[in-house]
């Protein structure tokens, strides 16, 4: 068992292992080691186009996970004042949407936008002098879209286990104390479940940052840090790639770390 | 309750009223018609079994229930639609329901700090200090609740509901997650801190010790509906049924038929007792008698014998199987076993009663 386990982790850690290591290079190769060197991370950053595709991630994911944690935030406060059988049907459906797999999201956020933009052009055209309208296309504004759309259901699903865990007798105590509503929500709720919005947030961001294979479909001609990636990897890999990948997989999992630090504290506090 | 107290309180104004007020959940009828008045500075129990309601009525007062039908009064005013927000009414939660993002401090000016225009912060300052001082917790404001013990956490609890002046306060069984000896100091607290402020306490329980020990009136609840109202003393010595003498200390009840006048007959045996229902003639009726009424001696015309002695310091309780009534508890005094001596487990004894510490009550 022992064996088989060391295995899998073997499987799964080895490739990553060598990225990290080969990033670390001082030789030309990916794949032979030439001495020790941070030099490709120097090359990397000082590449404009490495920088163009970070910056463009940066705005996707810090928009995409914006929008996420709000209206995520707001559905999850929705769904806990529903009624048992609607909110259950709700919670699978939030379910089923994490687990849709990447590429169908992608293709299917695609046709619905191009069907939407081959709707609304056309009409755009017509309302606008010749030549002036605007074109709605694939581009930043789609790939915000369709990253907040599935970054939703993660914050959702971490909320509504925080909510559900939440002592209702708290709003109650709240309102007996003389708050309306929304003084509730603003001095209670929000507070409490903050953390939660904060490691959603987080989440969300890192989903973004990450993501391939949906920002391929929907991205238009923006060029993401994964997809510019990608394509540099057909030109063939330079350790420079390896120090790209290294420095995506650290953000990743510092982020990622702090967020379970914070859906971890949350809770206890509150136990006490 | 000395009798003077009470009847001083017969004539104080209502301060809240339920007139017929009923709450339904599904098929739960949680409150059946509730009429009730809660006078002016008195403190006033609810106290029934599990399930009885008790919590429900507690609830349409502070505003977190509306009754299905009848009416809530606040103060004269009719409040079925105020939400809790608007009442001038103040609860202390079961399990505190303290907030745990902030200080002891923040969670008892709360309810200062929702007041429009906004009260002057030395102001609060001063109401919250005092709050402390009142719950014997001075110089505690800055700690975080976590830090709080559970009998630290009550007083906060507490703390925040009576820095606001309430015309009413509501608590939901305050002291349940207290232990014993805990529970008895808040109880005499509590009733102390009652009088000082002369606020309304309406208090939730289902401890008959704590309610007879603090309360002015006491409500029993049965199955959603008010049995009987009364003081501790009435209520203790003149239940109108078996349920309410059963709730309210310990009593030997035997299960007989009215036979007229003072008479129930059980056992084949004729009892007298003093009548507190108005039964049919022919009707099921119980004999009630508690265990210090009956005196336990060496000789007398009802044999019983000795199943057991339990000592339990200032008195002692005995446990007696009289061939007709079954098993009786009897309570006897230090005195008085003192001058009869202790009777032994399988003795012989005789018990008696006076003729009017027998009730006749309804059976239900
Ligand atoms: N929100 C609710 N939804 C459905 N049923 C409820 C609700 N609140 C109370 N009930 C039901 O109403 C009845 C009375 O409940 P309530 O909480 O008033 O009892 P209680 O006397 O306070 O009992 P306890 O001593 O256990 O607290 C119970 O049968 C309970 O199941
Ligand atoms: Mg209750």
């Amino acid at each position: 068992m022992r064996f088989y386990a060391s295995l899998v982790y073997l499987f799964l850690y080895f490739p990553i292992a060598v990225i990290v290591f080969f990033s670390f290079n001082a030789g030309k190769s990916a794949t032979q080691m030439m001495g020790f060197s941070v030099g490709w991370y120097g090359h990397a950053l000082h590449n404009p186009f490495v920088t163009e595709a970070l910056r463009t991630s940066f705005i996707v994911a810090l928009s995409s996970a914006s929008i996420a944690s709000v209206f995520g935030t707001m559905a999850a406060l929705a769904l806990q004042g529903m009624k048992g059988r609607v909110r259950m049907l709700f919670d699978a459906l939030i379910y089923v949407a994490v687990m849709v797999p990447g590429i169908v999201i992608g293709i299917s956020t695609l046709i619905a936008l191009v069907t939407l933009f081959g709707w609304i052009n056309p009409v755009l055209a017509a309302l606008f002098p010749a030549g002036q309208a605007p074109q709605l296309a694939m581009g930043l504004v789609s790939l915000i879209g369709a990253h907040a759309l599935f970054s939703m259901a993660l914050v959702i699903i971490i909320l509504r286990a925080r909510l559900a865990g939440m002592d209702r007798s708290l709003m109650e105590a709240s309102a007996d104390l003389y708050a309306a509503p929304f003084a509730t929500f603003r001095q209670i709720t929000l507070p409490l479940i903050f953390p939660g919005i904060l490691a959603g947030f987080l989440l969300s961001f890192t989903f973004s940052f990450d993501d391939f294979i949906i920002a391929f479909f929907v991205a238009g001609s923006e060029t993401t840090l994964p997809i510019y990636v990608f394509s540099s990897i057909r030109r063939g890999v330079t350790p420079e790639i390896n120090a790209i990948g290294t420095m995506v997989l650290m953000t990743s999992l510092v982020l990622l770390v702090i967020a379970q630090v914070i859906l971890r504290r949350g809770p206890r506090q509150e136990a006490a | 309750m000395p009798s003077s107290t009470s009847s001083a309180m017969n004539q104080a104004p209502a301060i809240a009223e339920f007139r017929a007020a009923s709450k339904r959940f599904g098929p739960v009828l949680a409150a059946d018609e509730v009429s009730l008045t809660i006078r002016r500075g008195e403190f006033l129990t609810f106290l029934g079994p599990s399930g009885c309601g008790k919590t429900t009525a507690l609830r349409m007062l502070a505003g977190f229930e509306a009754p299905t039908s009848g009416a809530v009064y606040l103060d004269g005013e009719r409040v079925n639609d105020m939400p809790a927000y608007r009442r001038p009414v103040n609860m202390v939660f079961q399990h505190y329901a303290l907030f745990p993002h902030l200080t002891v401090a923040q969670n008892i000016a709360y309810g200062l700090l929702q007041r429009r225009p906004r009260p002057d912060k030395a102001e609060v300052a001063a109401k919250v200090a005092r709050a402390l001082d009142m719950v014997r917790l001075p110089g505690f404001g800055p700690r975080r609740i976590w830090e709080m013990s559970g009998g630290q956490q009550q007083r906060v609890a507490l703390a925040r509901a009576i820095v606001n002046e309430p015309k009413l306060l509501l608590l939901d069984e305050p002291l349940a997650a207290l232990d014993r000896k805990l529970r008895r100091e808040m109880q005499i607290e509590l009733q102390t801190l009652q009088r000082q402020l002369g606020i309304t306490f309406v208090l939730v329980t289902h401890d008959q010790e704590e309610a007879l020990s603090m309360s002015d009136r006491i409500c029993i609840m049965r199955g959603g509906k008010i049995v009987q109202t009364g003081s501790p003393t009435v209520l203790y010595d003149e239940p109108i049924s078996r349920y309410v003498a059963d709730f309210v200390g310990k009593s030997n009840f035997v299960d007989g038929i009215f036979a007229g006048h003072n008479k129930v007959t059980a056992h084949g045996t004729t009892f007298t007792g003093r009548i507190l229902c108005t039964p049919a003639i022919g009707s099921k009726v119980t004999l009630s008698i508690r265990p210090e009424q009956i005196e336990l001696t060496r000789d007398g015309l009802e044999p019983v014998q000795v199943v057991n002695r339990i000592f339990l310091g200032e008195h002692t309780e005995y446990l007696v199987r009289h061939d007709n009534m079954g098993e009786l508890l009897v309570r006897v005094s230090r005195q008085a076993e003192a001058a009869e001596g202790p009777f032994d487990p399988g003795s012989e004894a005789f018990v008696r009663w006076a003729p009017d510490a027998a009730l006749i009550l309804d059976q239900d």
